[in-house]
C-alpha cells in the first residue's frame, strides 16, 4: 500500500526509511487513520523527520493523492543558473556572448544586475524540457548552452545525467549539500584530524581520583578522604568555512564532503558556514547560501581560541579579492574588499588555516592563491597537508 | 486500547493536528519528538497531556554533561561508605540495592501507573547519550550493573522529547521517534492562546497588543525573539496599567519593553527601532 507514495518521497530526496514506512502501516492496521487528513498528519509525523522537508512532503502528498503537478524548477534554480552564467560572463565575456549568440557589445554595456535579469529572462523562456533542439538550454542538443551539446564554444551546465533537464541538474547545485552523508572515502583523514583536541578539566568534581584518594587516606592515617576532580573533556571549538560555490570547486566536492562529514561527527562544538569564492560581508549557515546569512562582523562573538578552518580553492579573478565591490552579489556592498575581511579573520582567530583542495604544485600559477596564502597559512587538502595544518592549529 | 484520547487542557490551546499526532504517537507506543523555536509550547504540551490524562509527569531536564546512567539510576557509594563507617541508618550496608536510586527514566519505568515522561531539550546532550537512551526506551528495560538486576517498565510511559534544534539529531535517533515541528503560533492562534489565559480582557487590548507584538518580533537583528511566555507576561502588565488596559495608547508608545526583550542588545535595538518609527 502506498508504495508509490513511499518511492516518490524518496525520489524527491526525503530520507524515508523502510522501518518508518512499516510504522505507518502499523498505524494503518491499528485503525488510527480514518481520513485523508489523518493520513497526511500521520504519514508526515512518522516518515518525515525534519521540518526542512515539510514543504517537499506537501508537494509529494498532493501529487500522489490529489494528482497535482510536481514542480521541478523553481525561481531559485533559475536565479542560481543566471548567477553562475553571470559569473562565467565576468570571467570570459567573449566566450559566453558567443555561446549565447548575443551581441557582446550589447552585453558589455549592461550592468551586472541587468545582465543577471537578461540571463534569467532567457532561461525562463524555456518552459519545457528540451532535448536535442537548437535554441535553448537542454541536453544533448546543438544549442551552445547546456550539457552534452555539440557547439564548440558551449557552456557546460553541470551534471553527468543525460536524461534530465539541464535546469534541474543546475537546480541541484543550489541545494548541493555537503552535509548529505557521502561515504567516508578516506578513513585516514579522520586519523589526521584526531589530533585536533583541546582537553581541559571542566564541570563538576565528580570523578574519583583513586591515586590521590589513597595518598590522602594514608596521610590521614586510615581516615578515608575521597578526592574528586572534574573530568577532562574536549572543549575544542571549530569554525569551518566552506567555499561551496562556483564551478572551480566542483571537482573537489567529494574531498570536501569527506572532511565535512568527519568534522560533523567528531567535533563537539562546530560551526559551519558557506561562502562563494571568497568572503565578503556575509557567510551563510545553509549550503544554499540564501536563507541564513551571518554578517562577518558577528564573528567577534566567538572565542578567539576557536580554530578557524577555511576550505576553498582561493582561485578567483583578482578584482573579486581586491576591489571594494568585488562581490558578484549586489547586496554585499559594504565597501570592504574581501582581502580586508580575510585579514580580519586571520587576525582575530589565533589559530586559523586555509585548506586548499588544489594540489600545492599548482599554487604559484594563481595570483589570488599567493595573496591569500600570505594572509592565511595555506595547506593542501591532502593527508599530508591536513597533518601539517593540524600541527599548526594546535601549535602555541 | 484503554488510552483515553487527548483533547487539550485548560491552559493549553491545542490545534487539531497536534492532538492527532499526540494520540497516534501514544497508540504506536513511540516517543514523540517535538521541535520548534523556544516559546512554542513544546514543554507545555507535555504538562497538558499529563494534566488531561491524569498521569504523573516526570521531567528529565537534559544537560550537556549528562551521562545516560544518571538518567537511569544512581548508585550512592558515598552514603554506603558513610553507613559502613558509622552504621547508624536503617539501610542494610550489605545490600547494594538499598543504595540504588532511580533516575528520571528509571522512575518512569518503576512507576505503578502509566506516566508521562518528558525529556526536555535533548539536543543539549551528546550524540552517544541520545542513541543509548533510545535503546533503553526502545526495549523498555535497562540493567543495573552493580546488582545485575534488570529494570523493566511496568507501564510504557508516554514519552515526549523536545529539541530546540541547536544540533542535528542523529539518524538512528530520528528513526525511532515520531516527529513534529511546532511552528510559531500565528495571530489567530495567539488570540486563542490569550483568550485561554485572560478571561476578562478588552478586545481592543488584544487587538493592539498582538499587532505590536508581531511587529516587534520582526525587528531586524533581534537575537532572542519574544515568545508566547513573554507576550502573556506583557499583556498581564498592560492590563494592570490603567493607562494601557484598553490598548488604545499602544499606537503611540510601547511600555514595559523589558518584559518582551530579555537581552540588553535586543532591548536597545527594539527601543531604537521604536524611536526611528516615531520620528519618520
Amino acid at each position: 500500500m502506498f508504495l508509490r507514495f513511499f518511492y516518490t518521497l524518496r525520489d524527491v530526496g526525503i530520507p524515508v526509511s523502510p522501518t518508518s514506512f512499516l510504522t505507518l502501516h502499523k498505524a494503518l492496521s491499528l485503525n488510527l487513520i480514518a481520513s485523508l487528513d489523518d493520513l497526511y498528519t500521520t504519514a508526515r509525523m512518522v516518515l518525515v523527520k525534519s521540518e526542512k522537508y515539510f514543504d517537499l512532503y506537501d508537494q509529494v502528498f498532493s501529487h500522489v493523492f490529489a494528482g497535482t503537478e510536481l514542480v521541478d524548477v523553481d525561481e531559485e534554480a533559475l536565479e542560481l543558473l543566471a548567477d553562475s552564467m553571470l559569473n562565467e560572463w565576468l570571467q570570459d565575456p567573449v566566450g559566453l556572448a558567443d555561446a549565447l549568440g548575443v551581441d557582446r557589445e550589447k552585453l558589455s554595456t549592461m550592468s551586472p544586475e541587468e545582465v543577471l535579469e537578461y540571463f534569467k529572462k532567457r532561461l525562463k523562456d524555456q518552459d519545457s524540457r528540451h532535448d536535442g533542439g537548437s535554441k535553448w538550454i537542454g541536453t544533448g542538443g546543438v544549442s551552445p548552452v547546456g550539457h552534452g551539446g555539440k557547439h564548440p564554444g558551449g557552456l557546460r551546465v553541470g551534471g553527468v545525467s543525460r536524461n534530465r533537464s539541464a535546469l534541474k541538474v543546475a537546480g541541484e547545485r543550489r541545494y548541493r549539500n555537503y552535509s548529505a552523508t557521502g561515504p567516508l572515502t578516506t578513513n585516514t583523514m579522520g586519523e589526521a584530524l584526531k589530533k585536533l583536541r583541546n582537553m581541559v578539566p571542566r564541570g563538576p568534581k565528580d570523578t574519583l581520583n583513586v591515586d590521590e584518594t589513597i595518598r590522602e587516606t594514608i596521610r590521614k592515617g586510615g581516615e578515608i578522604d575521597l578526592v574528586f576532580e572534574p573530568r577532562v573533556v574536549d572543549r575544542l571549538k571549530v569554525i569551518l568555512l566552506i567555499d561551496n560555490g562556483g564551478w572551480s570547486m566542483e571537482p573537489h566536492v567529494e574531498l570536501v564532503q569527506t572532511l565535512f562529514n568527519y568534522a560533523k561527527s567528531e567535533f563537539k562544538d562546530l560551526k559551519i558556514y558557506f561562502f562563494h569564492n571568497t568572503i565578503y560581508d556575509l557567510v551563510w549557515e545553509d549550503p544554499g547560501r540564501y536563507k541564513k546569512a551571518v554578517p562577518l562582523s558577528e564573528f567577534i562573538k566567538n572565542d578567539p581560541e576557536t580554530r578557524c578552518i577555511v576550505v576553498g580553492d582561493a582561485s578567483m579573478a583578482p578584482y573579486e579579492l581586491m576591489s571594494a565591490d568585488g562581490s558578484i552579489y549586489a547586496f554585499e556592498r559594504s565597501g570592504k574588499p574581501s582581502i580586508e575581511q580575510l585579514k580580519f579573520l586571520s587576525e582575530y582567530f589565533d589559530h586559523s588555516v586555509w585548506l586548499n583542495p588544489i594540489s600545492a604544485q599548482h599554487w604559484p600559477y594563481t595570483h589570488t592563491i599567493k595573496v591569500i596564502g600570505s594572509i592565511f597559512p595555506m595547506f593542501e587538502l591532502s593527508l599530508d597537508g591536513l597533518e601539517r595544518a593540524v600541527n599548526h592549529l594546535m601549535g602555541r | 486500547m484503554e488510552i483515553s484520547a487527548f483533547t487539550g487542557s485548560k491552559k493549553y490551546v491545542l490545534d487539531q493536528e497536534l492532538a492527532k499526532i499526540v494520540n497516534i504517537s501514544m497508540a504506536l507506543e513511540m516517543p514523540l519528538l517535538l521541535k520548534g523555536e523556544p516559546g512554542t509550547g513544546k514543554t507545555m504540551l507535555a504538562h497538558a497531556i499529563a494534566d488531561t490524562l491524569r498521569m504523573e509527569l516526570i521531567i528529565l531536564n537534559v544537560k550537556s554533561s549528562m551521562k545516560l546512567i544518571e538518567a537511569l539510576y544512581q548508585y550512592d557509594t558515598l552514603t554506603r561508605l558513610n553507613d559502613s563507617r558509622f552504621g547508624d541508618s536503617t539501610r542494610d550496608v550489605g545490600n547494594i540495592s538499598d543504595y540504588i536510586k532511580m533516575g528520571k527514566i528509571g522512575q518512569s519505568f518503576v512507576s505503578d501507573k502509566r506516566c508521562v515522561l518528558l525529556i526536555d531539550e535533548i539536543d543539549k546532550a551528546e550524540t552517544e547519550f541520545q542513541d543509548d537512551m533510545l535503546d533503553v526506551l526502545d526495549q523498555m528495560q535497562f540493567d543495573i550493573m552493580e546488582t545485575d538486576a534488570v529494570v523493566r517498565a511496568k507501564n510504557r510511559p508516554v514519552i515526549i522529547i523536545t529539541s530546540n534544534a541547536k544540533k542535528d539529531l542523529s539518524d538512528p535517533f530520528l528513526g525511532r521517534c515520531n516527529f513534529h515541528h511546532i511552528a510559531f503560533p500565528d495571530q489567530k492562534m495567539m488570540r486563542k492562546i490569550l483568550a485561554v489565559h485572560f478571561t476578562d480582557i478588552s478586545e481592543s487590548l488584544v487587538e493592539n497588543a498582538l499587532r505590536t507584538f508581531f511587529s516587534l518580533r520582526d525587528v531586524d537583528g533581534i537575537e532572542k525573539k519574544p515568545a508566547t511566555r513573554e507576550l502573556i507576561n506583557w499583556v498581564r502588565a498592560l492590563q494592570a496599567d490603567p493607562d494601557f488596559s484598553d490598548g488604545g495608547r499602544l499606537k503611540k508608545e510601547i511600555p514595559y519593553l523589558g518584559v518582551l526583550f530579555k537581552k540588553s542588545t535586543d532591548y536597545l535595538k527594539a527601543t531604537s527601532h521604536l524611536m526611528t518609527k516615531k520620528f519618520f
